[in-house]
Formats: C-alpha cells, structure tokens, sequence
C-alpha cells in the first residue's frame, strides 16, 4: 500500500496541498493574504474542518493557515517525525516480585495519534521502563496487551477475557497482576473480575489515571508505581482499585472492587469507597491497611474462574415522571435483568406498577438499588415499597447500581432460575453488600464549614 | 597568604584580558568588537476580568501565606510531539523538587491546579492580543492551534503551560531602526513563587491562568540601550490599546543576549526596562570571559573529552577549620566533598561578572540542581578565602592534585552528593565547550545567576483538550477598525522631542499630548521641560491632592502663557500646580500670593551668599564645595524659583566659588 502523505486532510484543505505538491511532513514556505507563513506541515485530526493546515513553525509552536487565504505554497525540504519512546530493557532483578501488567487500553504511557489528536498508549515493559525507569526497584515486570479498547467501550466480552487470562497467570505462578484500565468504567471491570475471579492467592491490582502520561503532572507513573508495588509486595489478595487517595502526589488508596466507584469527572482522586472505608493506603514504602479483615496472599495457585454473563440487563436511573414503557420496551426487547436505581430508600412512581408486575409475568429480574449511592434499600419503611415488592422488585441492599448490574449479569449468565439467582444475588461476595454500614462510610464534608476548612488546609487535599 | 592576592589578581588581570569595560565607558566599537546580540520576550498581562481558560477572576492576589489548601505535585519529563525529551525536563527531574501549591478559593478553582480539563479561551483575551498582534504588523494565523509548553520547574501544576501562537513575522519601528518580530503568542500566566529551599518549592497560584501575552523579537538589538528602547516600544504598543494590566508585574520581560562565539542565553523575569541595559552588557561579557576561559583550557588540555576530575569525601575531623559553617558541619548532618579540578588553575577566579568568577557558576548549579543552599563550596581561588592556604594544600595532597589544578570543598546532605558531583562535573566540561544555554536570575546590580538549562522547541505538544480556533477575515478585519494608531504618531513624535518614555504613559492615557504639541510649537518650551512637567509633576500633583472638579488641563497652558508673558522663570509652574488642581478659579496674582512668591532680581536672590557661606563654614558637616553648593542651593530655592532659573544658580553659585 502506498504511503499516505496527506493523513488527516479531507476536502478543500487536501487539494490544495495536492495542487502544490506539498506533503505532510514536508517543510513548506506558504504566502497568504495574511503575510507569509514557513513551517512543517502536520497531520490534521480528522474531526476538525476541512479549511484549515497546520504548520509546526520553527520556534515550535502549531498553527493553521486558512486555505482560503493560500496564495502560494512551495515545499523546500520533508522530515518525518519518528515519535518513540525511548525503549530500554526492563532489567531482571533477583528477589523482586514478578508482576504482570495486562494492558486493556488505558493510558499508563502514550504518545500523541495524529489522526484522532489523543494519546494512544505505549505498553512494552522496554517503553513503560523507559518512561518510569522507578519501576525495576519495584518488581520484575511483565506485560501482556490482551485487547485495546477505550474505558467505555469495555463489555462483558472483556471480562471475561480479562478473568481467563488473570486464571492462567495465576497457573503460571505471577506474584501480582496489575490491569491497565481506562478510568471511565474501572469500577464496573473491578466488580466484574471481583465476580469472576473467587478467592485469588495473589493480588489483583486495577489502575488508571486520571492525566494522561504525555503531560508532565500526570498521576500514572505514581499510580503504575503503587499499584505494581500492591501486587509484588502487598499481602491484600483481592480485586482492588489502586488510585489516587488525595489529589497530591502523595498516597493511593486499595479500593475494594466492589465498593469503589468514580465519583468525579476530572479529579485525581476520584474514587472513592462507599458506604465503608478502603482497604488500604499505599505509597512507594508499603501498602498499610485500613481494614483489619481482608483475604490474604497464599501460596497456593487456586482460584475459582467463573467468566459467565448475560448481556440482556440493563441499569434504568429512575426520574419523576418516569413512563411505564420504559420498562415495557426492555421487556419487549428481551432483557432478562434490570437493575433499578430508584429514589430515596428505593422508590419510583406509582404509574410504573403495572410495567413492573408486566415484567415479573415475564419472568425478568427486578432488583432496587438507591441513586443516593450511599445507604440500604428499605423497601418496608412506606406502603408503596411495600407494594413494589409484592410485583417482585427485589431490594438490594447496599449493592451499588452498577455494582447490583454487574452481578445481575454475572448470576444471570450461571442460571436462569431467578430464586438461584436471588441467592446469588443477596450472598454477599467481597463486601458488595455490607451487614452494616460504620459511622465514617459516608464522608462528604462541605466546605464552607470552619472545621472543615481548617481540615482541609492542614491536611492537604 | 600569596594565593590570596593570587586570586584577587587573577581575577583583576583576567578581567582586563578579555577588555572588559563598564557600561558607562562602553561605545558601539566594544559592542561590536564581542559581538554583542540581544532579542526580547516581552510578556504584558490583558486586562480581563476572567482567567483565559477557567472562570476565576483575574488581578485578585494572596499573601504569601494566606492560602485555604495546599497540593503537592512531582514533575516528570515527558516525550515532545517530535518525540524528544527536553533538556530544561531532565535538569528539572534531577532535582526530586517536591511542589507545593498553595490555593485560595477565591482565585483559584480545580482547572488551576490540573483537576478539571480547560474551559473554551476567553474571546476577550483574543481579540486583545489579535489587536495588539495588528499593532505590530505581524501576520495573524488563520487558525489557533493551543499547544502545551512544558515547564517542570513546577511554576504550572499542569508541568506545562497552555499557549497559542495569534501572529507570526511581524515588526516595530525604533528611531533608528526597524526590529523585526517572531512571534506573538497568547498563553496563561503562571503561579508566584513563595519559596524555594532544598527540595520544596512553594507557589501560590493567584496569578496562574491569567491572560498574557509575549512578545518576541528577533535578535536585532546590537547594544545595550536599544534593547531598551525596543522593549520600552513593545511595551508602549501593548499600553496604547487600554486593554493590558498596568502596575508591578504586569508587564515582565525576558532578554536573550550572546557575544559572538557565544550561546543564546535567557536573562528571565527582568522587572525593571532600565535595569535591561545593565544586564545584557554584563551578561554578553560574561559570554565573552567564558570564551576566554575555553581558550585558556584548550590550550592547557590537548584532549578535553579525557579530561576527568577527582574527587573524595572528607572527613572534617581531621581538619582544623576556621569557618563557622565548615565546623558545624556534622551538626548539620551534612557531608563534605574535596575535588580536583585538573588544570583548573586560574580558571576558578577568572572573572565572570562584576564581583563574579567561574566558581560562582559552579556554585549556582550546585544550588538550583543539587537543591544545596548556599554557602555550599569554597575553592582554592576564592576571592574572599573561607580557609586557610594550609587546608587546600592538604586536600592537594590527599587528591594527589598538581600545582595548576583547582580544589574546590562542596557540602550538603548525604542525598544531594551524587547529583552535586555529577553537576561539577558536567559545569567543568561545559567550560572546554564554551557557553552553556542558561535560563539566568536577574538582579538589580546588573548580574545573574543561573536559573535552568534553557529550553528547546522539544518542550511544544498540541494540546490534546482543545480544538482549533478558526479566525475569519471579518471578524480581524473589525478588530482593525478600532486600533490606537494616533497613540502611536504620537508616541513617535515624544520620542523624536526626546520627552523622556517613563512619561509617555500617563501624556497618552490622560490625552495630554494635544497640550505638550502646544507648549512645545507654541510657547517654544523645551520638549523635555514639558513633557516631565505633564508626565512626572502633574501626575505626582493628581496623585497627592484633592483635584477640583472646575480643573481642566487647558489651564496648565494658561498659567505657562501668563508667566512667560510676565517674564518669570517657567521653573514656577511646579509649586503652582497644586494650587492651580485645588483651586482652578484662582486668578494669577493670588496664586502668586499664595506659594508665597516674591518677585526679586537675580541679584537680590544671590545677595544673601555670602551670609550662607559663613553659616556652612560652622554647621556644615562634610566640608567639600558640592556639598556647600547643594546645601546653598537648598537654602536659596524658594527664592529662587520664578525668578531665576535654578541651573543659571548653580551656576551662579559654582562661579562664585572662584
């Protein structure tokens, strides 16, 4: 095939770099209504408009000239960037942890892609060693790229992909696993894996990061750091959420996989435990525990993988007002599951009922979970809970909403007998549903408040 | 003590070698002879009232310890979209600086401090600096592309700054010349330092993200003087729009100076325009004296890539030291490093600077890269010795070194000794090369320090949060209509009148220059006169008393008419001025009256000399003829003014000495 030496331009922007013979890459000098422009011609990303180049000009800042504005256009020399990160190989150290990072897609280390103007990952062992060479003090590594997908495009197929290849290397006798995730449904993959991988001997480590590694404040070479630290050397052998504990470049927090959820668009620290506390913290000195009850490192190669899941199971996020076929055309269309995240205790209206009971005739599961994300569904407190009931919604208890969706689909893809599924549902695996909610599971101070403010400027955020 | 003058006079007799003079005795020639060049990065805040790319308001600031949380950040270097590494980012991470940011809700949000991804570019600080980007003829992009700037030194919590090039190849017209421009950019400002000490930095980050733009010019400046000027221009151009901040801190510069045979080297964060042309004269010398230490060092070392220093670490136990800071050393919990400098003889002394030498520049490294406060060294060629002859003629031994090598003695904290070592080392090395590229500290007495390794175009990444902004012909096209170009004729005409440029400002602001045209082409008053009398003494009047409202400007014209009508001395116009703001309806005679002013001849003014000279001859205090004059000239000032003018006293007075 031939090189593309235009990629990127569309339309008017590509025939006049055709019609003067300049080519991506190529140092041109440009003249325009709007004075005279030299430089070397960039790529465009695809998903900007069709009327416009862009030029690095010399003192390396990017461009773009108006084509509309294009007089002349002369190329007067061609240099192809070559963006690689420097590659070295991960070196062996005797007595370190062997690790093995599985990569999914995430951004532990990238480097820019032109066509769609993000990052794409860099993953080899010699690349990421390039790039947090810390990381040989910590263990051996290893990697593995088991499939590359953004954050959200990762599904049930993933999981159970994920979970196989997390059974073999356990087989093989790896010390530690880290998964490299997108941050975006990190939380649904760790309760998923939390599902599908019982009673691991070793600990499984899922980590992100918020900033992507091209910039130089990024959270993933410390995240990569302590999370490689947990698996090599931390005794917690669960499915956890390595992250950011406090915006700073300070300590992560153990997340259990079952408990966690993102709860912030944008910042570092944006998960957090609900309804109890972290297992753990962890910087580069040691993980410390929180939580004194937890599963701990073996030496056995025992783990119970169970990749099941049924798609047909939907999560509905309950409003006011809410029409009955919204839960009609889930039924129509086949779903065997739904999760509902209702308001308050657990609640939605009354003109829903006759949907609902439409649904239990069907014989889909219903289950409720709370919006409020943090406190028990208590379906006995008001007569209407009462009445959802007898239509065969059954309350979660203190699963979270995409937690209780996860399991739906993880019981439903073992069995269609809804009681079994019923008790898979309410045995609590890994703390997704909690006998009891301690006093500091629901932390959300307000600023504002002196006390919290004087908290907030001593102990760093 | 002969190695003490040694150094003393290595120093003196070096720094005639490479024909160092002062500023004030510098001409043209010795520009030209060290080849002196000189471009400008002139940055200048606009005046919004938000943030460029987040919502927080702008020019609202903190003390340095009022903040409402702090947040700690590590920078690491990160691959350019060439896919380079950045020398300035390794320097950085080699110092394991730990960044602290002290945030204050109310000028401050997540964006700040990198936890919320950029808002849309404020359009208002846009069409500032398209405005002024036309100003300067530069050719305006057709679309902005925000590109990410690296800076690890931590002054972005990003590591990066957000910047966007508005215009490319552009140019001002000084009054001898034309200075071409690279670049106009748009770009965030960034945070204030609070501290810097050992591994912690502080900053607040009040200032961070407010809009700036920079301005950069071409290397065109061949003297010290129109650098200035240059940098004066581009400052007015910015002003004249009404559109940037004014006050401390608003306008900032840095200077880029190399001698022939140089580097480009970055005198950064300049305060002062008058303080440009003491700096860059020192700063292309001191280029010019590293050369000369390269020559010296070729000659004396045939293969440099072989050149090697020796080093040892020390116990101070076995030395009798009589610093304070050498004897405290194992309190401090500090270890102490001797090093041999083969051939470094006289290199070490050699003069860099005023009141400067090569070990300075070791010494600064040793503190920006191995994070070592200073005092952290002392050599067997200090100026000022910090020991005795005795105690480096002992470490000669113990290094084994030779009689044309150099010692230097460096301490600090166990961690730091690896990094410092390896930073004497590569600063020797770079001495057999020449000049390195510095990012340099500004001080007022004209010298610097050196800040970082400078940057390279390996520090640029497109900004992967933001789209391209696309700029239509139109839409320049009404920014153009609206630009201050009568400011600039105007401007131009001070200049030509020599109306000294600190005034330009506030003639321009209030519209004074109408009634300087007419003083100057009317009343035949000197430009210099007028233009001080408008842009220092009428400003300094508004500024400390209560301005009637009856006041208009036209009246100062007036009152200059009246007094040349009446022949007094145009010197009377000063203390009239605060009379004439309070009280506008005033008729002449009675202002007159009250600055208590009496009409003498030159003569009865000078007629009380004789008793002033007998009165200092008992108080005065330092009994030399100026302090006589200017004490005299103080005693017969009020007098004076009006009628005599005060140069035709002195000069009265300095006569009759003889």
């Amino acid at each position: 095939m031939s090189e593309d030496f235009f990629q990127g331009y569309k339309g008017q922007a590509l025939e006049v770099l055709k019609k003067y013979n300049v080519r991506v890459w190529g140092q041109a000098t440009i003249e325009t209504s709007r004075g005279n422009f030299v430089g070397t011609v960039l790529p465009r990303s695809e998903n900007d408009d069709q009327h416009h180049i862009v030029l690095k000009i010399p003192t390396g800042y990017n461009v773009g000239i108006d084509v509309n504005n294009i007089l002349a256009m002369k190329e007067t020399g061609y240099k192809k960037a070559n963006y690689k990160i420097p590659e070295k190989e991960f070196p062996y150290t005797e007595g370190l942890p062997k690790v093995k990072l599985i990569g999914t897609g995430g951004t532990i280390a990238s480097r820019l892609d032109y066509r769609t103007g993000a990052v794409i990952p860099a993953f080899s062992p010699g690349e990421l060693y390039g790039a947090v060479p810390e990381l040989a003090d910590i263990c051996n590594l290893t990697t593995e790229k088991v499939f590359a997908v953004f954050s959200e495009n990762m599904g049930p197929m993933q999981y159970k992909k994920l979970a196989v290849a997390i059974g073999k290397e356990i087989e093989n006798g790896i010390d530690g696993i880290v998964i490299g995730h997108g941050t975006d449904t990190l939380h649904h993959t760790a309760a998923a894996l939390t599902y599908m991988v019982q009673n691991p001997p070793v600990p499984i480590v899922l980590v992100g990061s918020q900033r992507s590694s091209d910039r130089p404040s990024s959270d993933a070479a410390l995240n990569l750091m302590h999370a490689c630290y947990t698996a090599g050397h931390g005794d917690i052998a669960e499915v956890m959420v390595c992250m950011f504990g406090p915006t700073s470049d300070d300590y992560a927090l153990l997340h259990r996989g079952t408990r966690v959820r993102k709860m912030h668009s944008s910042y570092r620290s944006t998960f957090r435990t609900l309804g109890e506390t972290p297992l753990a913290t962890v910087t580069r000195k040691g993980v410390k525990p929180i939580k004194t009850e937890y599963n701990h490192r073996r030496k056995d190669r025992k783990a119970t993988i169970m990749p099941y899941f049924e798609e047909k199971v939907a999560i509905i996020y309950y409003y006011p007002n809410m029409m009955p076929d919204m839960i009609d055309s889930l039924i129509e269309n086949g779903y065997k599951g739904i999760i509902i995240a209702g308001t308050g205790l657990g609640h939605v209206n009354k003109p829903l009922y006759p949907a609902l009971d439409r649904a239990r005739e069907a014989g889909v599961a219903v289950y409720m979970t709370v919006q409020t994300l943090w406190g028990y569904v208590q379906m006995f407190v008001y007569e209407t809970g009462r009445e959802m009931m007898a239509l065969g919604v059954i309350p979660g208890e203190n699963l979270l909403p995409e937690v209780a969706y996860i399991k739906l689909g993880w019981a439903l893809g073992q069995t269609s007998d809804l009681e079994e599924v019923k008790r898979i549902m309410l045995t609590p695996i890994n703390d997704d549903i909690t006998p009891r909610e301690p006093y500091n599971g629901y932390l959300i101070y307000q600023g504002g408040v002196p006390e919290v403010e004087e908290f907030i400027r001593k102990f760093r955020k | 003590m002969k190695k003490k003058t040694d150094a003393l006079r290595n120093y003196r007799e070096t720094m005639k070698a490479i024909g160092y003079v002062t500023r004030k005795k510098a001409t043209q020639k010795d520009y030209d002879r060290i080849g002196f060049m000189s471009g400008l990065e002139v940055h200048q805040q606009l005046d919004t009232r938000q943030k460029l790319f987040c919502r927080c308001p702008c020019g609202i600031y903190q003390a340095p310890d009022d903040y409402d949380a702090e947040v700690i950040r590590h920078m690491r270097p990160t691959l350019s979209e060439l896919g380079e590494y950045d020398g300035t980012a390794l320097m950085e991470f080699k110092t394991r600086k730990e960044i602290v940011y002290r945030i204050k809700n109310a000028t401050t949000c997540t964006y700040e401090v990198d936890d919320t991804p950029p808002f849309p570019i404020n359009r208002e600080a846009v069409d500032i600096a398209i405005q002024i980007s036309l100003l300067k003829k530069l050719n305006i992009v057709g679309e902005i592309h925000i590109t990410r700037k690296q800076y690890l030194d931590g002054s972005i919590p990003t590591g990066f700054q957000r910047t966007a090039i508005i215009g490319v190849e552009g140019e001002i017209e000084l009054r001898n010349k034309k200075v071409r421009l690279i670049q106009l950019s748009l770009e965030e400002d960034s945070c204030r330092e609070v501290s810097d000490i050992g591994h912690t930095r502080i900053y607040r980050t009040d200032r961070l993200g407010m809009p700036l733009i920079e301005t950069v010019t071409y290397p065109d400046m061949v003297n010290p003087d129109e650098v200035a000027e240059a940098c004066q221009f581009i400052r007015f151009l910015n002003r004249s729009t009404g559109k940037v901040r004014t006050g401390i801190g608003a306008g900032r510069q840095d200077v880029n100076v190399s001698c022939r045979g140089g580097s480009r080297v970055e005198i950064k964060g300049v305060a002062h325009i008058k303080w440009i042309p003491e700096l860059t004269h020192n700063e292309a010398f001191r280029q010019w004296a590293l050369l000369h230490i390269r020559e010296n060092l070729l000659e004396k070392v045939k293969k440099p890539e072989a050149w090697q220093m020796s080093w040892q670490k020390i116990d101070p136990v076995y030395f009798d030291f009589r610093s304070k800071i050498l004897k405290n050393l194992k309190e401090q919990q500090m270890e102490l490093y001797a090093v041999c400098l083969p051939r470094f003889g006289g290199i070490l002394s050699h003069f860099t600077q005023p009141g400067k030498v090569f070990a300075d520049e070791i010494s600064d490294r040793l503190k920006v890269i191995a994070c070592i406060e200073k005092p952290n060294m002392t050599s067997s060629e200090d100026l000022k010795p910090l020991e005795n002859e005795e105690v480096f003629a002992k470490l000669q031994k113990i290094l084994g070194g030779k009689t044309d090598d150099a010692i230097v003695l460096f301490w600090g904290p166990a961690g730091d000794m690896a990094t410092a070592l390896e930073t004497i080392e590569e600063r020797c090395r770079m001495a057999f090369a020449g000049v390195p590229n510095d990012t340099r500290k500004s001080f007022a007495d004209g010298t610097t320090i050196f800040e970082r390794v400078l940057p390279g175009a390996d520090r640029m990444y497109p900004d992967t949060d933001s789209a391209p902004i696309p700029l239509k012909d139109e839409h320049i096209e009404r920014l153009s209509k609206d630009l201050p170009l009568e400011a600039i004729s105007a401007y131009r005409k001070m200049q030509e009148w020599g109306v000294p440029e600190d005034t330009y400002h506030y003639i321009l602001k209030k519209n004074l220059f109408p009634l300087l045209k007419q003083m100057v082409e009317e009343l035949e008053v000197e430009p210099v006169f007028a233009g001080t009398l408008l842009g220092h003494r009428l400003r300094f009047v508004e500024g400390h008393y209560e301005v009637s409202q009856g006041f208009r400007y036209e009246q100062v014209v007036e009152i200059l008419k009246e007094i040349k009508a009446r022949g007094l001395d145009r010197e009377i116009i000063k203390p009239i001025l605060p009379v004439l703001v309070q009280h506008p309806k005033m008729d002449f005679d009675s202002i007159l009256v009250s600055i208590n002013f009496k009409p003498q001849k030159p003569e009865e003014v000078l007629s009380g000399v004789r008793f002033l000279k007998k009165k200092y001859a008992t108080i005065g205090r330092i009994q030399d003829e100026e302090a006589r004059i200017n004490w005299m000239m103080g005693q017969l000032r009020k007098n004076a003014v009006g009628n005599i003018s005060l140069n035709e006293l002195r000069e009265a007075l300095e006569n009759g000495k003889k």
